[in-house]
């Protein structure tokens, strides 16, 4: 088994005329990723990768039956396309486009919870369920399939840490990036839940970083309700007070947020805590 | 009043900010001040505004709490000082009400109720609240991640007035608020910080000696991280951000080399969206077009990584394959073997 996606998960991608969108559609096809379709409004009806692209989400879903969408919208047109896909019938929106303002976000998060569609991201690198299916745009060919879950807020370290991990046969059930921004959908306590009920997922790794609030509720809960080995590396030790270092949520408040306040309460909650995410490999 | 125009917080604290009597007091304190630096911000203009025959002083703030993805109103009857050491000191004091998003809403009818608490005489409630719905619907127009009155003035007349104010506008929002945009201040930011957001790049200037460019907010962080714990000190810190053009890694490597300091500099892609190949064509071409004088230490991997590095190592560049042994080899390069 694996959260979120596998085998058998329908995949639309939104923006998939795009650059990005149709360089990341063949390579999630490539990988076995069951993608279906596409949509582009104003481009329907062309072919894409051999897929058909149509004008809606809604078209979409009714033509393919896709369960999941994988957005690559510009950022001007990422609100309406992710309250498009929550209207069209996707139960799962991953959303790797960055740059949404975070208003927006406060309004998309409350109106998809209350029409019970999880959102993944924005600003992320999406999900992979190694050997089964991507809806991303992280590099495959480092991942491999076995029992470490992954929950990270940075893109580029993941990949560092999945491929030291591989790399000691130490296979992934599934690895979620979930975004960088100040206000993402779906943050480490839900994920946490997922991979502690999961039975194929033996232990967890949890990647964050400087600022916010969400490694110091992943602590709270991994206390109370997660049985399982969790290793965790919080990067900005080095990060400057009041210095945005570009992840919007990357920023120092009030105390809060800091990488010794998120170490203290990992540890206090029985996780094991990494100085540098190569030593992960040997605490697995 | 007299008081410095800087974009931090804090400037009371360094006597920024001047009450003074006289148009010759004032034009004294306007020197000193014009003279300071607050938070390693050199004040470059004041405001010269009205004293105010203060009774009371506030605190006022919307802002966006990520926790609860909600918006948040925040008020204390303890303003005047830091909305930190208020919250150290006289925690009663701090009254939060949810404005928008949260799993349990706080009705908008409540709001007044709920302000009357803190503003008991009906006047004064009525500007209260006229104040926060216009802090409101600015912060809904235009974008902003925080809004903070601080202090919200008591004068003897009885009139509210937001004698001071902080406002933060999300980055992300800027592009659709052309009138928010034209406000940004050139003056407020480096020659290189301004290339930098020009290329797209983010980039922070730091005190070390090893210059950084990477792929990544986290990866980036980490990798300082690592610099330092190997007994290094990074230069700056640079993400050159997903789909990366060559373009903007000749853009990255030109501001790092205006830089005295910088000894060594030091390359940690990991490709996603960021094409190794990308990034090899933007090495070789900052490498045929700058005059680099110092070691390039080079780590590549992901996205069409072969394909980079055959072409760094086709130039006779060497391309390292753990975070690591790159970490370690700059720091060599940096400060010399000895180091180790």
């Amino acid at each position: 088994m694996s959260i979120l996606i596998d085998e058998q998960t329908k995949v639309i991608v939104q923006g998939i005329t795009g650059r990005d969108g149709s360089f990341h559609t063949e390579a999630m096809l490539k990988y076995g990723t069951k993608v279906v379709g596409g949509v582009t409004p104003g481009k329907g009806g062309r072919t894409v990768c051999n897929l058909p692209v149509f004008d809606t989400v809604k078209e979409a879903v009714e033509q393919t039956g896709a369960q999941c969408s994988a957005i690559f919208v510009p950022a001007a047109f990422a609100p309406d396309a992710i309250r498009e896909a929550a209207d069209g019938g996707i139960s799962l929106i991953v959303c790797i486009t960055d740059g949404i303002p975070v208003l927006d976000m406060v309004d998309l998060y409350h109106e998809l919870k209350r029409k019970h569609v999880r959102i993944i991201g924005p600003n992320c690198p999406g999900i992979i369920s190694p050997g089964k299916c991507k809806v991303g745009i992280m590099p495959d060919f480092i991942h491999k399939p076995g029992g470490i879950g992954m929950i990270s807020r940075s893109g580029t370290l993941t990949y560092e840490v999945v491929y030291d991990l591989s790399e000691k046969n130490l296979g992934q059930s599934t690895c979620i990036g979930i975004g960088g921004d100040p206000v993402i959908g779906t943050g480490f306590v839900d994920l946490l839940e997922m991979f502690e009920n999961d039975d194929d997922t033996d232990a967890i790794v949890l990647i964050g970083e400087i600022g916010g609030e969400g490694e110091e509720k992943a602590a709270s809960f991994i206390k109370t309700s997660v049985s399982k080995k969790v290793v965790s590396f919080i990067s900005g030790h080095s990060a400057p007070p009041e210095k945005r270092m570009g992840h919007a949520g990357a920023i120092i408040s009030a105390g809060k947020g800091t990488v010794e306040a998120k170490e203290k309460a990992l540890q206090e909650a029985g996780v094991v805590v990494v100085d540098r995410p190569d030593q992960i490999r040997d605490l697995l | 009043m007299v008081k410095g125009q800087v974009l931090t917080g804090g400037r009371g604290k360094a006597g920024a900010i001047r009450a003074v009597m006289s148009e010759a007091e004032a034009e004294s304190a306007a020197k000193e001040i014009l003279g300071m630096s607050v938070n390693g911000f050199a004040v470059k203009h004041v405001l010269v505004t009205e004293r105010l025959d203060i009774r009371a002083e506030y605190y006022a703030a919307i802002t966006v709490e990520r926790a609860t993805r909600s918006i948040v109103l925040i008020i204390s009857t303890a303003g005047g000082m830091d909305i930190e050491d208020i919250a150290a000191q006289l925690p009663e004091k701090i009254r939060r009400f949810t404005l928008a998003g949260a799993d349990e809403q706080d009705s908008t009818e409540s709001l007044t109720q709920w302000l009357s608490e803190s503003f008991p005489n009906q006047m004064l409630l009525e500007q209260a609240a006229r104040i926060i719905q216009n802090m409101y619907q600015l912060l809904r127009d235009k974008d902003c991640l925080l809004i903070e009155i601080n202090p919200l003035v008591l004068t003897a007349e009885g009139r509210l007035i937001a004698a001071d104010a902080k406002i933060v506008f999300d980055n992300n929002g800027i592009a659709r608020h052309a009138d928010i945009a034209c406000l940004m201040n050139p003056e407020e930011y480096t020659a290189d910080e301004l290339e930098a957001k020009d290329a797209g790049l983010t980039f922070v200037s730091l005190s070390g000696e090893i210059g950084c460019i990477v792929n990544g907010a986290g990866l980036a962080m980490a990798m300082m991280d690592g610099i330092k714990l190997a007994g290094g000190n990074p230069a700056n810190f640079l993400d050159v951000g997903g789909s990366s053009s060559p373009q903007k890694v000749l853009v990255a490597m030109r501001i790092l080399l205006r830089n005295s300091r910088l000894k060594v500099i030091l390359v940690n892609i990991f490709g996603g969206i960021t094409r190794c190949d990308d990034i090899a064509e933007g090495i070789l071409k900052a490498r045929n077009e700058l005059d680099i004088n110092v070691p390039i230490i080079i780590r590549l991997r992901g996205t069409n990584e072969e394909k980079g590095r055959s072409m760094l190592s086709n130039a006779g560049m060497i391309v390292t394959h753990q975070t690591a042994d790159a970490i370690q080899d700059a720091v060599n390069c940096a400060y010399g073997e000895s180091q180790q």
